[in-house]
């Protein structure tokens, strides 16, 4: 697999530090990891960075992890890019709801590098 | 704050106590790579972190995590996979991840739970002169642990 450029959505620095490590431990080479504290940042940041993946929380302040991935079919950048919750918010309906606006999947934490692995490289290799 | 008796009615609140132990090792055995001990006795000490996350819905209320400076360095620390030494501002936001981390797992053990109960952002406390009243009768279920040989308390205040 070539490595890949990651977008890490997180109010907490200490759950992106977190997300990049589970990443790199379940064997996904990273070319470059971009990091923002809430979805706005996050559309910041992808104006000018394009990325291959992107891992978002849900519960943040300034603008939500469900209202950021509802904004994302309008971001060149981010068309076709895979996007992964991760989040506390267990319930079928958050799982369903952000299955609805184009998220490919969905991990709880806490979590282990395992879950990490088994949720996204099967969402990676689909789209090489 | 109130207490939804659909929440109540699927699992008793005498099982509380021991959902929020399950609750509390997972998080530390998964993100932090550790295992939490029953505490030895009960220490008559003044834990001055304290990190709060708030639940709203079926169940309402206030779920805390309490420990000292070395037991919230020792979190970020072993989730950051840094020396203790070297850990600085991301203290306050280790605990509050780990609280929110702990709220989650424990709504999520209580089936109906997770769809009809939402978290606050955590929120950390440091000092131990200060009160917490609740609005309404309260009941309160507090487990004590040790992390790694350090008190770490996790309380639950919910009406009824």
């Amino acid at each position: 697999m070539t490595s890949i450029r990651a977008l890490i959505v997180d109010d907490s620095s200490v759950m992106r530090k977190i997300v990049e490590r589970s990443l790199r431990q379940a064997g996904i080479e990273l070319a470059s990891v971009l990091e923002a504290g809430n979805g706005a940042e996050a559309l910041s940041a992808l104006e000018s960075n394009p990325v291959d993946l992107i891992l978002c929380d849900i519960n943040m302040p300034v603008m939500d992890g469900m209202e950021f991935v509802k904004k994302l079919p309008g971001v060149p950048n981010a068309k076709g890019v895979p996007v992964v919750m991760i989040t506390t918010e267990g319930s079928e309906s958050h799982v369903a709801e952000a299955l609805s606006h184009g998220a490919r999947g969905y991990i709880r934490k806490p979590f282990t590098s395992d879950q990490v692995r088994e949720q996204i490289l099967p969402i990676l290799a689909a789209r090489s | 704050m109130t207490t939804n008796a659909a929440a109540t009615a699927a699992v008793s609140p005498q099982e509380w106590p021991s959902l929020l132990e399950a609750a509390a090792r997972e998080v530390f055995e998964l993100m932090l790579g550790c295992q939490l001990k029953q505490a030895a006795e009960a220490r008559d000490e003044r834990l001055e972190f304290t990190s709060m996350v708030g639940l709203a819905g079926q169940l309402c209320g206030v779920l805390s995590v309490h420990c000292n400076s070395q037991g919230a360095t020792l979190m970020a620390s072993k989730m950051l996979n840094i020396a203790p030494d070297k850990v600085g501002p991301q203290r306050d936001d280790a605990l509050g991840e780990v609280c929110n981390m702990i709220a989650g797992n424990f709504k999520n053990k209580i089936p109906g739970l997770s769809e009809g109960c939402l978290l606050s952002p955590p929120t950390v406390i440091t000092g131990n002169d200060y009160s917490m009243h609740s609005l309404g009768g309260s009941r309160s279920v507090q487990v004590g642990m040790a992390f790694d040989t350090l008190p770490l308390v996790i309380s639950l205040e919910v009406n009824g």
